[in-house]
């Protein structure tokens, strides 16, 4: 009896996964098929053909590698950014007794619950007046601006947890608030900030609403908003298609790979709190 | 103090300002060129008789109860049968978590594939003798909302299933174990103990569902653009083409105005919540 449970909760999990996993499965194999195999056998039949040739097409012709380096340009200065604001802003709110820290902190939070539809507009048009509105400065801000609130809770309860010792001992040996910041707080809150740079990461690479937004030419677009426009450029080479969705889908997947602890601890961060 | 007050500027500059100005533009009629005209509520009263806003308003209540409903019985559902550490959970987690870590836009087109005309559904359809039920998914009207919806689902519950394990890891199993020394069985253990130990992760879970719903946008816009006809088109997406393609952008930020007090009990809750726990 146990033995067909265990059997029975395997079979159901394993077709369950290849549901998850077949339409990416069927991605990567599609990318390697050859244009003529696609047009003579269809997107649904298996693959008759080998090249890596889309990829090439995709990388050069498709304009990935400019958008990749983009993605990169707005990403990681936007993750650094916003971590540290927001580990200097949970730093203050969490260890000195500022006048109405607790709604400074929760009017953070509420901006970051905001939805974004409502500041599409205004940003937009802000960016115009201040000469920023399609160049990449204008997406790390708006970048930065968005997410800080909620990085900035989540650190907050990270750092009230530790213990009030550790800062009075730094501060009778003489370091100045400074020091103590960088010194003793940002070591000790290393885990939640692996966390929460592993999900901005994606989450900021993965953004495509306020990428359209504040951008417009072509050349300045992150690989979101590139993949889409790779699907107008290649309109029925589904293979170019699928490579670029590929190489598009391949930074975020290794940020999980390499990070998958802290992903994970950090999507968990929210809700357990 | 200076901690505080640079990121708090940052963050007023591009979101608190912004979000007044929002409010603001949604009682003007403005082309983003030529001056605003202050025009009072005539924006929310167009929007009464606006059948595209009706048509994107129930969509959006389709797709809140649709998508938040389905990926939060799934999530819970997955992370009921994987909670437990055995063999292959491991695997079978991550196969659930992949598509989380993807963009809707890899998603969305992960999925055109999936659809397109002699794609794989067509070919799964035909191979089981189903070729009657076959038609253009995203382009028909009858279907594309669902089509849409089925892609965001896919990617939704790995992530919900992620919340309710760490919630479920932090029950104390000797609330299980009493609850079986008293003879209850599994299903009662799941509706006396499980669930009620779980009211901190629900809340999250149900704000988190409702926020992301009133948010979604990307996968409606790589797949459909909100069309055949509107007939995928949530608010987001109609708020955006009313902006951005339209240009009129007062309409449009009277739209978004509707989308933020949908969205408000539900931020406010969390506010609550959060509030309650700093105190």
């Amino acid at each position: 009896m146990n033995k067909l449970r265990t059997g029975g909760f395997h079979t159901g999990m394993i077709l369950l996964s290849l549901l998850w996993l077949g339409p990416v499965i069927w991605v990567v194999v599609m990318s390697t098929r050859s244009f003529d195999d696609i047009a003579a056998h269809g997107v649904g039949s298996l693959p008759r053909s080998f090249t890596l040739d889309t990829y090439r097409q995709a990388w050069t012709d498709g304009g990935e590698l400019r958008a990749l380096i983009n993605s990169m340009l707005v990403t990681i200065p936007s993750v650094a950014l916003s971590l540290g604001l927001a580990a200097m802003a949970a730093f203050a709110l969490s260890r000195f007794r500022i006048p109405g820290r607790r709604t400074i902190l929760l009017l953070m939070l509420a901006g970051n619950l905001l939805p974004p539809q409502i500041l599409l507009i205004p940003v937009s048009k802000f960016s115009e007046l201040t000469g920023l509105y399609d160049t990449l400065w204008a997406l790390i801000a708006v970048q930065v601006g968005f997410g800080l609130g909620f990085y900035t809770f989540v650190l907050h309860g990270f750092m009230r947890d530790l213990p009030g010792e550790i800062q009075e001992a730094a501060t009778i040996d003489g370091a100045g608030t400074a020091q103590i910041f960088t010194r003793v707080m940002l070591p000790l809150t290393r885990p939640a900030l692996a966390a929460l740079g592993a999900l901005s990461f994606t989450w900021i690479f993965n953004d495509l609403l306020w990428a359209i937004t504040v951008l417009r030419t072509d050349d300045n677009m992150p690989i979101t908003p590139a993949l889409l426009g790779l699907q107008g450029q290649f309109v029925s080479s589904w293979n170019v298609i699928a490579a670029g969705t590929v190489i598009a889908a391949v930074p975020t997947v290794a940020v999980f790979l390499r990070f998958q602890r802290h992903f994970v601890s950090g999507l968990a961060l929210g809700a357990v709190k | 103090m200076a901690f505080v007050l640079v990121p708090f500027a940052v963050e007023s500059v591009w979101v608190f300002w912004p979000a007044l100005q929002g409010f603001w533009f949604s009682l003007t009629r403005w082309d983003g060129m030529s001056p605003t005209t202050f025009v009072g509520v005539d924006n929310y009263v167009e929007m009464a008789g606006d059948a595209t806003f009706r048509g994107a308003l129930l969509n959006t209540v389709i797709w809140l109860v649709l998508f938040g409903g389905l990926s939060v019985l799934g999530g819970f559902g997955m992370a009921l049968v994987l909670q437990k550490e055995r063999r292959g959970v491991g695997f079978y987690r991550a196969a659930l978590f992949t598509p989380v870590v993807f963009s809707l836009v890899v998603t969305a087109l992960v999925w055109r594939v999936f659809y397109q005309p002699d794609g794989i559904a067509d070919t799964l359809l035909r191979a089981v003798g189903l070729e009657q039920l076959i038609r253009p998914w995203l382009a028909d009207p009858q279907t594309a909302l669902y089509a849409v919806i089925l892609p965001a689902l896919w990617r939704q519950i790995g992530y919900v299933m992620v919340l309710f394990l760490a919630g479920l890891k932090a029950i104390d199993p000797a609330l299980h174990e009493a609850a079986r020394m008293d003879g209850a069985n599994s299903w009662q253990r799941l509706r006396h103990v499980t669930i009620p130990q779980l009211k901190g992760v629900n809340a999250v879970v149900l704000s988190v569902i409702v926020i992301d719903s009133l948010r979604s946008f990307d996968i409606v816009w790589s797949l459909t653009k909100g069309g055949p006809y509107h007939s995928s088109e949530l608010l987001s997406t109609y708020m955006y083409s009313t902006a951005f393609q339209s240009l009129r952008l007062g309409y449009a930020s009277a739209i978004a105005v509707v989308i933020f007090v949908l969205a408000l009990a539900v931020i406010l809750g969390y506010l609550v919540r959060a509030f309650r726990e700093e105190a």
